[in-house]
């Protein structure tokens, strides 16, 4: 697992305070953020195709730094996969691909769920 | 520069994203008038038509698939790639690219447009579905916008043909003009790469384009209920149910019809010909063999109407979703479902329908394993049998046995094509599933003339593509099945001295442990043309005439023991009793490995499992 936070903008100290960090992957319906940092150059891989490409494709779809996601629906087996609002367009995707997409959260539908998932 | 002057026509490309009304505009551009091929040595299918402009030039408009990047990661975004780049043998490189945009979805679309440029071909950008983005009330600023690109902007509305004269006139005008093109300077992006042009396109973006003062809110509400856990499953099943009845029964009046039509023809011909060899060619091969791909068409049409009304209105996108989980465990794509449920009622359908799945890895799984389903033309085998064989008794007060066998067939089918998608991603591509990361497109009300248009297009290629070449296998198996003929005063039917009755008793040995007399070996050979075929070819080797199914099941039950019966049963299950399957996988794939493979594991599969039903009901 990835445990170091990549370098925030140092102007926005209250919110980093404050802020939640989650994997995409982790998310629940209802959470709201700003994707804070793309990277799949760690953890185990995906399927058969390399984090390296993983990434490429995440940044294709528009999942970019900065990009303000939405996660709208669940699947019904094991919450997977998931449908988010991306910027202004809709994207589906499997818990397993959204691992490398670290959300800044600014709001969350189960707050108890998403703290839990709260790196300090 | 009149037309008889201009050497070379001009060659026009549209690119653009999924979803962007890409293949409405170049209908809209060429009136409809396409030649539909594939490119050379993959299925991909290759899309042209022409146009004339004001000024008399005719131009070669290209419709090339979908994309997000030129970094291509499918069979179909390979080839826009390597036209867009020149790169493609035995294809001319485009003189200018016209990009279509959904006017309301535009910052993917401009990193592509950033990305095309560094082809260094002269590009347009079409701003489609305009009237939807006004609706919504983006204000788009396209002098902006034609500035900061670098290149002329311009507005359609591709459904209602708005828009497209002063897109021809840009082509005209812009084609003119191209100067002469640097080269290209295009290498796959790298993660760098891709982040600096959404930094690009999110400057243009926030420069030219007014968010909407009134957002679609419609995708939201209907995607609450569609892709929510309970209420979405269930509108997914009831679609899914009306997809089904649709293409089961309200195909069979139809199909009834061309069955009877060609009856009637081959009597007609029957009285004014005289009884002989070409009395049989033309009416059990050539007659039947036209019929035999003519009935597939009311299947083919009726899918297919409900796959493009589904695509073209969203829907297919969160079918996928729903089903994704499900399909995933067998190793397959969400978007493998729809194809695999047309297969109940046949796999040809289902085959061609294979088509929305981009990776070519999930394709060709869900292609294998289609054949497995219990299709239509399974029932009247099933029914034979069954009817003969199993006794028409309720067990537990309430279960019908004989219904009982029936689904036991069906969930044997289904299980086996999951089962067998399983073992062939671990066998042919280890563990490699592709990642699932797809667009979920806004909803949008289907334009009827698209959805009629695309279905006599896939009818036409049906028909073009595959039909020929079943055509010519049911006059092979005809040929085999009636020369030579019998020997003056022989005894028996005729089948018996044709080929297949050759080659059926030199297959007897074989098919004797699991239990098949030479009857059936023989039967099996005609029965290669389809699976019902069967049913006849035991009434002519059993010297029962046609139309006479009470009597050919009380003969069989006179014949057989019950575990022949049943391995009858299990072989037909599994095995690969139809050349119209085998040859649209080779239409399909584009080559003979896959439908080789395809019967290799089928006849497999079927003789194992015959053979363990046989061994065990003659012990029990």
């Amino acid at each position: 697992m990835d445990g170091s936070l990549p370098a925030r903008n140092t102007s926005d100290h209250a919110a980093e305070l404050s802020a939640a960090v989650v994997r995409l992957s982790d998310a629940c319906k209802g959470d709201r953020g700003v994707v804070l940092r793309v990277t799949c150059q760690t953890g185990p891989a995906s399927g058969g195709i390399e984090q390296a490409e993983l990434e490429r494709r995440l940044l294709e779809i528009g999942f970019v730094e900065g990009a303000r996601v939405e996660l709208l629906h669940e699947g019904f087996i094991g919450r997977d996969p998931i449908a988010v609002k991306l910027d202004d367009m809709r994207v589906a995707l499997r818990r397993r691909e959204a691992r490398g997409i670290l959300l800044e959260l600014e709001s969350s539908g189960h707050p108890t769920h998403a703290m839990a998932k709260i790196r300090p | 520069m009149t037309a008889s002057v201009s050497l070379t026509d001009a060659r026009v490309a549209l690119v653009g994203n999924p979803n962007s009304g890409k293949t409405a505009l170049f209908n809209a551009l060429t009136g409809g008038r396409q030649k539909v091929a594939n490119y050379a040595g993959v299925t991909v299918e290759r899309k042209e038509g022409a146009l004339i402009t004001p000024s008399g030039r005719r131009v070669m408009i290209l419709d090339l698939p979908g994309t997000y990047s030129l970094r291509a990661r499918s069979p179909d975004e390979e080839i826009t790639r390597d036209v867009v780049l020149g790169r493609l043998p035995g294809e001319a490189k485009p003189d200018l690219f016209v990009c279509v945009a959904d006017a309301s979805n535009l910052r993917l679309v401009l990193r592509l447009v950033l990305e095309l440029k560094q082809t260094r071909q002269p590009i347009i950008l079409a701003l489609n579905m305009i009237d939807i983005a006004e609706r919504q009330g983006f204000g788009i600023d396209i002098g902006a916008l034609a500035r900061e690109l670098g290149i002329p902007v311009t507005t359609t509305v591709a459904v209602r043909k708005r828009g497209i004269e002063a897109l021809v006139a840009l082509i005209d005008q812009v084609e003119a003009n191209a100067a002469v093109q640097g080269d290209v300077d295009w290498r796959p992006p790298s993660a760098k790469d891709i982040r600096d042009a959404h930094r690009e396109a999110e400057r243009i973006l926030k420069l030219t384009v007014r968010p909407p003062a009134r957002p679609d809110t419609w995708t939201g509400k209907l995607d609450d209920v569609l892709l929510h856990p309970i209420s979405g499953i269930l509108i997914l099943i009831a679609v899914l149910f009306l997809m089904f009845q649709a293409v089961f029964s309200w195909a069979t009046p139809v199909m009834d019809l061309i069955t009877a039509a060609f009856g009637w023809l081959s009597m007609e011909v029957t009285q004014h010909l005289p009884h002989g060899v070409l009395q049989s060619l033309i009416c059990d091969g050539l007659i039947s063999g036209v019929g035999s791909v003519i009935v597939f068409l009311p299947q083919i049409m009726i899918l297919f109407f409900f796959i493009i009304l589904l695509e073209d209105f969203g829907y297919m996108a969160r079918a996928a979703f729903l089903m994704d989980r499900v399909m995933g465990g067998a190793g397959l794509h969400g978007r493998a479902f729809i194809p695999l449920l047309s297969s109940f009622a046949c796999a040809i359908p289902g085959i061609m329908a294979t088509r929305v799945i981009d990776q070519k890895r999930d394709r060709l799984t869900t292609i294998l394993v289609a054949p497995l389903m219990t299709c239509s033309a399974r029932i009247p085998v099933y029914t034979l049998i069954i009817s003969a064989f199993i006794p028409r008794r309720t067990l537990w007060g309430f279960v019908n046995e004989q219904g009982l066998v029936m689904f036991g067939l069906y969930a044997a089918g289904a299980v086996g094509a999951l089962v067998v998608a399983f073992v062939f991603r671990r066998l042919f591509w280890r563990g490699a599933s592709e990642p699932f990361i797809m667009e979920l497109p806004a909803y949008k009300t289907p334009d009827p003339k698209n959805v009629g248009r695309n279905v006599l297009l896939r009818a036409e290629i049906f028909l073009k593509r595959a039909g020929t070449t079943i055509l010519s296998m049911m006059m092979l198996i005809w040929f085999l099945s009636t020369v030579p003929r019998p020997p003056a005063g022989a005894a028996g039917p005729a089948i018996n001295y044709s080929f297949a009755g050759m080659i059926g008793h030199w297959l007897q040995p074989l098919l004797a442990p699991i239990g098949f007399n030479w009857q059936m070996s023989v039967a099996l050979v005609p029965g290669m043309a389809a699976r019902e075929v069967v049913v006849g070819a035991l009434g002519t080797v059993y010297a029962i005439g046609e139309n006479q199914p009470g009597r050919l099941a009380a003969t069989l039950s006179g014949h057989w023991s019950l575990a022949t019966a049943l391995s009858f049963l299990a072989w037909y299950v599994f095995a690969p009793q139809c050349a119209s399957t085998l040859i649209v996988v080779r239409r399909e794939t584009n080559s003979w490995k896959w439908p080789v493979i395809m019967f290799a594991y089928m006849i497999t599969l079927a003789y194992l499992a015959a053979l363990v039903v046989y061994q065990i009901a003659i012990r029990l």
